[in-house]
C-alpha cells in the first residue's frame, strides 16, 4: 500500500486541497495531512491525498551521495 | 374530401430516447434504419435494401474476416467514442493479416431509455470513420433490450477483406534474429478512457490514439521488393504491448528481448500511468502496430512508417530470440533485466 | 518527471553497484529484510538483485498489507455486501484476494455484490453522500501510510453527519510486525532465517518518523536504513547497510531524507490517535496473533464503525494447507519453495494472498524473476 508519487503543487484549492501537477498529469488532491503546502512545493500523493513535502536541499544532498560514488569511482586508478 | 399524403412524424434526436419499439422489426424500427443508420452510413450496397449485401469481390487473394464486439465504458471519451472505435478496430483486425479492408456489418445492441441524441452522435462518429477509411458499412442489424441489460449500446462490428495470394502474415511467422517494430507511442487509449471512469479523474491532455491503419499497412507492404519479409503484424489492444507481445512469442514458439529505453511512451502517460499505478506497457492501444520482420529489411520498414502519419514516432524495440520458454524478456532502463510476462487478470490500478 | 528520474538513472545504479561489490566482505554474508511491499515490488521490476554480489541477499518481508490480511477479514467483507446489501468500497489491490467458499470480492461481484472500486477513502464517503437510501462501507486496509486518509474521511463523515458511511477497519502497524519477526523462533533462537539489518519502509516512516525504528536497533542490535522507494534509493539504502554491517554498527540511517524526519508527520499522527486505538491483537496471515499490531476506531466515532454498526464477529479461517504464504511473509521459505507456485497458484488463479498483489513476493517473483530459476535461457541468438 505504499504506492506515493511526488507532484508539484499548483494551485491551492478551498476547503484543505491543491491541484498537483505531474508532467502535466493534473490531479485534485487532499492536503490535510500538510496543511502548509505553498504553490511549488513537492508533496508526496499516496490515494489522493499528500502526506509529505520534499525538502529541496534534502533531495540534492542525497543526489550529491549519488554522484560523490560516482566521483570517487572515476578517481580510482 | 381528399386524403392527407402519409405523413411519418421525424424522430426526435435531440430529446427521444430508444423504446422497445425500436427493436421490434416494426415501423418505428424501420424508421430509426432509415433516418439514421441508412442516412448516416449511405452507400450503393446498403441502400439496396435487402437483409444481405450483395457485394463485388475480386477475383484472386484470399478472403479475410474479422470480427469484434465493443462493449467500452464510457462511450465517449478523448479523442474518440464507441461508435469510430468499432469502425477503425475491426478495420485493423483485417489489416493485420496485410489485407485489404473491403466491407465491414454493423449491429447494435441498445439499451431502452439510451439517448438518442448519444446514438445520432456515435453512429455519424462511425460514418465519418468509415468514410474516412473508404470501407462502407454495408448492412447491420438493431436489437433492444429492456433497460438495464445493457450499457447503453453495445456494437458489434464485423469487416471482411481481400489478402494477395502468398502474403503469409500472421502470429506463427515470427522468426529467430527478426526484429520487432512499433508504429509509435504507447498507452495513450487506455489512460484516455481510465481518466474518465468514476474515481480516477483528472485533468489531462492524452486523447486515445484510435486509428485505422490499413493505409499504413499498404504503405509498408509497398516499401518492400519482398512483401514476404513482412512476418507479424498486430495492433496491441487490450493488454498492451507486453499481452500482445506474448501472444506472439507463444505462437511463434520464440522468445523475445527488447528494450525498455527504446519502447516510446509521451511523457504525460507515463506520468498518468505513475498515478494510477499503472505499467504502460500493459495499457491498450488502438491506433498502433507491432511488426516483427526479417532484420535486412528493418531500416526500410522503418522508414515507411515513419513516412506515413500514423507512423511517425515508430521505433525499433527489439529482437527475436531462440528461447523454448517463450518469455519476452526486457532490459530495464535501469539496467538490469525482467520478464515482461501475459497480464494477468484485469489491470486493476495499484495503490502500492 | 522531477524527483524521480534523477533516482532511477541508470549510471548511478552501476555506481552505486560496483561500490557494493568492492566493499562486501568475503567472508560474511549479508541477509537483509526490505519490510515493505513497495520495496520488494521495486527490487523486481528493476532487477536490483542481479546487481548485487552473491553474498547479499534481500529476504521479502510481511510489509504488504494485502498478502497480510487473513482470509476471515475479507470474508466480513464479502458478508456484507452479499448478505447485507451493503456498497462495499475497496482498494483495487484487495478485489482478488482469495477468501472462503472459492470467493474473493471481485468474484463476489460477478455474483450480484454490489462492490466499488475506489482509488481513494474519500470516494467512499462521497458514495455515501451520492447514495443515501444505501449503505456503504470503506473496507480500510494498509499500514500507516493509508490510515491517515482513513482518519480523515471518518472526521469528515461524523462532522457532516453521514450516517448511512461506516468503515470496516484492518489497518495494521509496522513496528509490531517486525517486533515479531525479530522475535520469532526462525530468527530468534532457531537461525534459520538469519536478518542482520532492515531496509526501513519509505512511506510509512513520513507519517512515523524515524524515531519508531530506534527501539530494533538498540534492542535487537539491527541496522535500520530508511529507504526511497526508487531504485537508487534501494541500492544506496543497501550499500549504507553493508556499511554498518562491516562496522559492527546497530543504528537507525535515514536515507530518505528528503521527506522523512525523526519526528514524522506529527498533524497525521495526532488525526490517527483521535480516530483509533489499539486492538489487544490481530491476526496476520502467515503470523498469527499479534500482539498490539492494529487499530480499531475509537467509541466516540462508534456510529462510523462498521464492525459495531453490523455486529460483525471475527472467524479465523485457515489457510489452504499447501499454501507457504506464511512461511514466505516471514523470510522463511522463497516462492519457489512452494509447491503450489506457478503451477496451481498463479496471478490468474491466486490461492493465496502472497500471488494476488503486486508486491507479494510471489507475484513479484512470478512477473519479474522467474526466468531466473530456470536454468538456461539461450538468448545466443539475440541481437
Amino acid at each position: 500500500m505504499c504506492l506515493a508519487i511526488p507532484a508539484r503543487v499548483v494551485e491551492l484549492l478551498p476547503g484543505m486541497r491543491a491541484i498537483v501537477d505531474l508532467s502535466g498529469v493534473r490531479k485534485d488532491v487532499s492536503i490535510d495531512l500538510v496543511d502548509d503546502a505553498q504553490v511549488g512545493d513537492y508533496v508526496i500523493i499516496h490515494v489522493g491525498y499528500a502526506i509529505g513535502k520534499i525538502d529541496p536541499e534534502e533531495a540534492a544532498r542525497t543526489l550529491a551521495l549519488f554522484a560523490e560514488m560516482a566521483q570517487i569511482e572515476a578517481a580510482q586508478p | 374530401m381528399t386524403t392527407k399524403k402519409n405523413y411519418l412524424r421525424p424522430i426526435d434526436f435531440k430529446h427521444g430516447h430508444i423504446d422497445m419499439t425500436h427493436g421490434a422489426g416494426g415501423r418505428a424500427a424501420a424508421q430509426l434504419v432509415n433516418e439514421l443508420f441508412a442516412r448516416a452510413f449511405d452507400n450503393e450496397y446498403l441502400n439496396q435494401g435487402h437483409d444481405g449485401a450483395l457485394l463485388p469481390f475480386p477475383t484472386g487473394g484470399r478472403l479475410v474476416m474479422a470480427t469484434d464486439g465493443h462493449v467500452i465504458s464510457p462511450l465517449f471519451f478523448p479523442g474518440g467514442d464507441i461508435g469510430c472505435l468499432s469502425v477503425h478496430g475491426t478495420v485493423n483486425d483485417v489489416a493485420m493479416s496485410g489485407a485489404k479492408p473491403l466491407y465491414l456489418a454493423a449491429s447494435f445492441i441498445l439499451e431502452e431509455g439510451f439517448a438518442l441524441a448519444d446514438l445520432k452522435r456515435i453512429v455519424e462518429s462511425m460514418a465519418a470513420a468509415a468514410r474516412d477509411a473508404g470501407v462502407p458499412i454495408v448492412t447491420g442489424d438493431t436489437k433492444v433490450v429492456e433497460k438495464g441489460k445493457g450499457d447503453g449500446v453495445f456494437i458489434s462490428t464485423t469487416g471482411v477483406g481481400v489478402v494477395p495470394d502468398g502474403l503469409c502474415i500472421d502470429g506463427r511467422q515470427a522468426r529467430v534474429g527478426d526484429v520487432i517494430l512499433v508504429s509509435g507511442t504507447m498507452g495513450e487509449h487506455g489512460v484516455a478512457v481510465m481518466s474518465l471512469r468514476e474515481s480516477l479523474e483528472f485533468e489531462t491532455a492524452i486523447e486515445s490514439d484510435t486509428a485505422a491503419l490499413h493505409t499504413l499497412v499498404q504503405a509498408m507492404l509497398q516499401a518492400l521488393p519482398d512483401p514476404g519479409a513482412l512476418h507479424v503484424l498486430r495492433d496491441p489492444t487490450r493488454g498492451g504491448l507486453a499481452t500482445t507481445l506474448n501472444e506472439i512469442a507463444t505462437q511463434s514458439q520464440v522468445g523475445m528481448a527488447i528494450e525498455e529505453a527504446l519502447i516510446p511512451v509521451l511523457p504525460q502517460v507515463e506520468a498518468a500511468c505513475e498515478l494510477l499505478g499503472l505499467d504502460p506497457l500493459y495499457v491498450a492501444n488502438e491506433g498502433k502496430l507491432i511488426a516483427i520482420c526479417a532484420p535486412e529489411v528493418a531500416d526500410t520498414l522503418l522508414a515507411a512508417m515513419r513516412a506515413h502519419p500514423l507512423g511517425q514516432g515508430a521505433q525499433r524495440i527489439g529482437t527475436v530470440t531462440q528461447d523454448a520458454h517463450c518469455f519476452v524478456q526486457m532490459s530495464t532502463r535501469f539496467g538490469g533485466r525482467r520478464v515482461v510476462d501475459w497480464l494477468s487478470g484485469e489491470q486493476l490500478p495499484r495503490i502500492c | 518527471m522531477k524527483y524521480i528520474d534523477e533516482f532511477r538513472d541508470g549510471d548511478g545504479a552501476r555506481h552505486i553497484a560496483a561500490k557494493i561489490a568492492a566493499e562486501v566482505r568475503t567472508d560474511l554474508s549479508y541477509n537483509f529484510m526490505e519490510f515493505c511491499g513497495g520495496h520488494t515490488h521495486a527490487i523486481s521490476r528493476y532487477g536490483i538483485a542481479d546487481m548485487l554480489p552473491a553474498n547479499v541477499r534481500m529476504i521479502h518481508g510481511p510489509g504488504c498489507p494485502v498478502c497480510v490480511l487473513p482470509i476471515g477479514r475479507v470474508d466480513l467483507a464479502i458478508r456484507l455486501a452479499l448478505e447485507r446489501g451493503v456498497m462495499l468500497c475497496t482498494y483495487g489491490d484487495t478485489m482478488r484476494v482469495p477468501a472462503s467458499d472459492n470467493l474473493s470480492l471481485i468474484k463476489a461481484k460477478a455474483r450480484g455484490a454490489d462492490i466499488r472500486m475506489v482509488y481513494s477513502a474519500s470516494d467512499a464517503l462521497k458514495l455515501a453522500e451520492q447514495n443515501p437510501e444505501r449503505e456503504v462501507v470503506f473496507f480500510a486496509i494498509g499500514f500507516e501510510t493509508t490510515t491517515p486518509p482513513t482518519a480523515l474521511v471518518i472526521r469528515d463523515a461524523a462532522a457532516r453527519a453521514v450516517k448511512n458511511f461506516s468503515v470496516l477497519c484492518c489497518h495494521v502497524l509496522t513496528p509490531s510486525a517486525i517486533t515479531h519477526i525479530l522475535e520469532s523462533a526462525e530468527v530468534r533462537q532457531l537461525g534459520t532465517v538469519p536478518i542482520d539489518g532492515f531496509i526501513g519502509p519509505a512511506h510509512v516512516s513520513i507519517i512515523i518518523g524515524s524515531q519508531p525504528y530506534e527501539h530494533f536497533a538498540e534492542e535487537y542490535r539491527k541496522p535500520v536504513v530508511i529507504t526511497g522507494f526508487e531504485p537508487l534509493d534501494v541500492m544506496q539504502g543497501i550499500l549504507m547497510l553493508v556499511r554498518q554491517v562491516n562496522a559492527g554498527q546497530a543504528v537507525v540511517e535515514n536515507e530518505f531524507s528528503r521527506v522523512v524526519t525523526r519526528d514524522g508527520n506529527l498533524a497525521a499522527q495526532n488525526l490517527v490517535s483521535q480516530v483509533f486505538e489499539l486492538r489487544e491483537s490481530f491476526e496476520w496471515r502467515g503470523l498469527g496473533e499479534v500482539p498490539y499490531s492494529a487499530l480499531k476506531i475509537r467509541p466516540a466515532f462508534a456510529e462510523w464503525d462498521a464492525e459495531r454498526k453490523f455486529d460483525l464477529h471475527y472467524a479465523s479461517v485457515p489457510d489452504h494447507k499447501q499454501c507457504e504464504c506464511g512461511a514466505i511473509l516471514r523470510g522463511v521459505k522463497r516462492p519457489q519453495d512452494c509447491k503450489l507456485f506457478g503451477t496451481v497458484c498463479t496471478p490468474e488463479s491466486p490461492m493465496g494472498s502472497c500471488m494476488v498483489s503486486n508486491e507479494g513476493a510471489c507475484a513479484a517473483h512470478y512477473s519479474y524473476g522467474r526466468f531466473r530459476d530456470i536454468a538456461v535461457v539461450a538468448a545466443s541468438a539475440s541481437a
